[in-house]
């Protein structure tokens, strides 16, 4: 039997295509998300555009339905998710000391699975209507929308879905079994802390999506009777179901953000995080108390003053933890030697825009209140407060802070303080007006609204920064095409970076560490350095390192899932049976070829280490 | 040495499913999946809950379900369990022809399983109790239906390893890939315990 195979090079497109190599991986991720963020960013132009002035008529009501509830679905799971995919895949290994992920194989299925849902779902706008039933689909709007619209929402997200829960499983093993020696809980960096808790989010708030999906299409596909109520149904499962998955789904949104604000802030304050421990809780029991405040998504359906009260104050609850973060990252500036680059203004903006959204989420958490608020702007306001002035902002400082390790070149820092601006001020121009739109009684998800109630100057405003975090974003996508074109920068620890993913040299090796570092304490590398040492104290000799084959078959399931989806969609049992056919027939080849991978031998590594540059 | 090669009684590890990196892996990921599905399975569970008086003009639960036929379902499937643990124990003793032995029985107890659970739903189906007759009716086929898919899905999966390694001994590639099939199967047992007492014992007597 021929288990090491020799090692197979493949290039251009069909490696992209075959990789099951985490850095690879993570790219992919970046650029779909990217891809998709523009879309979502579209949309909500459209919509902006759309109520620029009283009685406008850019797009018809019909349209602008189809709009909110892309621009929602679009940006919770196709642009949000895979762009914190993009940074663990990228990050994580590496700040654990590990060589790959626990999966790789599974890791490529992942991305594949929310690629090709992803598609599936935007496809509907080509394909007779997108959903217009809002990105929640609450029943009987969802199940009794006319079109295939809804189909689409409810396939693309089962097979996205399915793709982030094998993804979450993965980061979970990775992080437990292959942590680099001395690497252990409480040294870890807190982004791989983050990852993993919004992992374990994953792995236990997916399940519930994926069945209230199935039970959509049921009811839509097969006529079940699950949400309605003429024959015994009850549409408050749904909501109910909904929102077990989609509270938790906010945490896991912004976990990671919070990771990688603790990363920014640390490095550019030079200083170590304050309060590590007390982070590493906070995150913990922000995760765990995300699970039990799904009600109060649901204060004004009536479930009673026990009920509510119950969920009320869980929910405030969780603003504690929140708050033990803030004030730990303002500790951690406190006193340091604060270099503001423009991954350090991301974070420093993110901290009161996503104070902020705090405020008005316990704000919303008051039921008596919430009567008042509920389906209003005022919420529009508050979530956008936290998942763009949070999460995005985040990810923003994220990607600045790490382009260098993903890419070897650096960003350009004046455009991206041009980027940062435009879109801070154009954020808070299209999102603070419309806390008072929602105070004022405008509802939302409304396509127009009359002149003479004074709603016009206020959505003026916000449409006119919408905008602004339009140029803002443009500015962006010009810094990365800039930055193609540049040479490899000139360092490859560039902002005296603590943790190790800046002990690898440039351009990253497929195998990561040449040596698995022996890691010392909190911020390794930082230790090493300030012991004099050039790089990481080798936990083990120079040796043959083993590596997982690519493989085309992820594709392949994930394209029989999608031919599956559209059988479903149709009504066409024979694409239904092929498309599982193309899947189950690649599940086989996966489980009957055996695959070992491949060694890069000693002499292969030895040579790259003489070449290395630090 | 090889992972791929077939281990002797004199290099036979302790725990070969946990000997090397991918099994601990694969260990540690799928007690991880099941913890995924065990929140599946509990909101088709809750939903089942929330259904089950709603079956307007259809048969009710005391009507419509019969214990005997369940019950018979029951052993064979908690019996399969059982053969299961000899067949890990096999595995535990690098005995492949008695670890396959087990395995054959277990399947051929899956199999009858899923025999009597299509018997069931076209006794119900005659009674006009279907998918589509009412919201009790999506609860039933739905949570039983996705444990037997379930089922279904084990039977294929033994099948398609057991065929690959018919006569390739124990290794320490294959040895998680049928231990990760053990838990698989106890899990999917456990699934239905619950199913036997929320559906079917609550349904006479609830």
């Amino acid at each position: 039997m021929s288990t090491h195979a020799s090692h197979k090079k493949r290039s251009g497109l069909m490696d992209w295509l075959t990789t099951v190599d985490h850095k690879k991986i993570g790219i992919l991720y970046l650029i779909a998300g990217g891809f998709f963020f523009i879309i979502g960013g579209l949309e909500a132009m459209f919509m902006r555009i759309q109520l620029f002035k009283p009685e406008n008529d850019f797009v018809a009501a019909e349209t602008f339905n189809q709009l909110l509830t892309m621009h929602g679905t679009t940006m919770i799971f196709f642009a949000a998710m895979p762009l914190i995919f993009a940074f663990m895949n990228a990050v994580v290994p590496l700040q654990i000391g590990a060589r790959d992920v626990a999966f790789p194989f599974v890791n490529a299925l992942g991305f594949w699975l929310f690629f090709f849902g992803g598609v599936l779902l935007n496809l509907s706008w080509l394909l007779g209507g997108a959903p217009d039933a809002g990105w929640t689909a609450y029943a009987p709007l969802s199940t009794t929308s006319e079109g295939s619209g809804v189909d689409f929402y409810v396939l693309g997200l089962q097979i996205s879905g399915a793709g982030t829960l094998v993804g979450g499983i993965n980061f979970l093993v990775t992080i437990i079994n292959m942590r680099a020696p001395g690497m252990t809980f409480m040294r870890m960096p807190l982004f791989t802390w983050t990852a993993f808790v919004t992992s374990g989010l994953i792995l236990f708030a997916f399940p519930p999506l994926t069945i209230g999906l199935f039970m959509l299409m049921f009811e839509r596909v097969f006529d079940a009777n699950f949400f309605n109520p003429d024959n015994g149904g009850n549409i408050l499962i749904w909501e109910h179901i909904f929102w077990i998955f989609g509270h938790p789904e906010v945490y896991i949104l912004i976990l990671p953000s919070f990771g990688a604000i603790s990363e920014v802030v640390a490095t550019f304050s030079r200083k170590r995080l304050f309060g590590y421990s007390a982070m590493v809780f906070a995150t913990v029991l922000i995760g765990f108390l995300g699970f039990m405040v799904w009600v109060h998504h649901m204060f004004t359906v009536g479930l009673g003053p026990v009920a509510n009260s119950i969920f009320a104050v869980a929910t405030m609850a969780i603003a504690v933890p929140t708050g033990v973060k803030i004030f730990n990252w303002l500790f951690t500036m406190w006193g340091g030697k604060i270099v503001f680059s423009t991954a350090m203004l991301w974070a420093v903006g993110f901290i009161p825009t996503f104070v902020m959204g705090g405020v008005t989420g316990v704000m919303l958490a008051i039921p008596s209140a919430d009567y008042q608020f509920h389906d209003s702007y005022f919420v529009v306001a508050h979530f956008h407060y936290v998942i763009v002035g949070g999460v995005i902002l985040g990810l923003f400082a994220g990607l600045y802070y790490w382009y260098p390790r993903m890419f070897n070149r650096v960003l350009n820092e004046t455009l991206g303080k041009i980027h940062f601006w435009t879109f801070f001020i154009g954020f808070h121009l299209t999102f603070f007006p419309q806390h008072f739109l929602g105070l004022m009684g405008m509802p939302r998800r409304v396509f127009t609204y009359l002149s003479g109630q004074d709603l016009d100057q206020l959505n003026f405003i916000s449409t006119i920064g919408a905008f602004l975090m339009a140029i803002g974003t443009i500015v962006l996508f010009v810094n990365v095409i800039i930055s193609t074109s540049k040479k490899y920068a000139p360092s490859s620890d560039p902002w005296h970076g603590r943790t190790l993913e800046w002990a690898i040299p440039y351009p990253t090796p497929e195998y990561n560490f040449a040596q698995t570092p022996l890691v010392r304490g909190l911020d390794a590398f930082w230790i090493e350095k300030a012991a004099g040492n050039k790089g990481m104290t080798p936990a083990e000799p120079v040796g043959d390192i083993h590596m997982p084959n690519p493989s085309i078959l992820p594709l392949i399931m994930s394209i029989g899932l999608f031919v599956a989806a559209f059988g479903l969609i149709y009504d066409t049992m024979t694409v239904v049976v092929i498309g599982m056919a193309i899947t189950f027939i690649s599940m086989f080849f996966r489980s009957v070829i055996d695959d070992h991978g491949f060694h890069i031998h000693k002499e292969e590594v030895e040579e790259d280490l003489k070449g290395v540059k630090l | 040495m090889d992972a791929g090669q077939r281990l002797t009684d004199a290099n036979f590890p302790e725990h070969p499913e946990k000997a090397t990196l991918e099994g601990k892996n694969k260990f540690l990921g799928f007690w991880l999946f099941l913890g995924g599905e065990t929140v599946l399975f509990a909101t088709l569970f809750g939903t089942y809950l929330g259904l089950r008086h709603m079956n307007m003009d259809g048969p009710s639960t005391e009507e419509l379900f019969k214990l005997p036929t369940v019950f018979l379902a029951t052993m064979l499937l908690l019996t399969s369990s059982l053969t299961s643990v000899y067949a890990v124990l096999a595995l535990k003793q690098n005995r492949v022809r008695t670890l396959q032995k087990w395995f054959i029985i277990t399947l051929i107890l899956g199999l009858g399983f899923l025999g009597l659970e299509v018997y069931e739903f076209m006794e119900y189906v005659h009674e006009g109790h279907t998918f589509t007759s009412s919201a009790f009716g999506s609860a039933f086929y739905t949570l039983v239906g996705f444990h037997g898919g379930h089922v279904a899905f084990g039977c294929l999966w033994i099948i398609t390893l057991l065929i690959r390694n018919w006569n390739r001994g124990i290794t320490l590639v294959n040895a998680p890939k049928y231990y990760l099939f053990a838990l698989y199967w106890h899990f999917v047992d456990v699934v239905w315990v619950f199913i036997f007492t929320v559906v079917y014992l609550m349904g006479k007597v609830g």
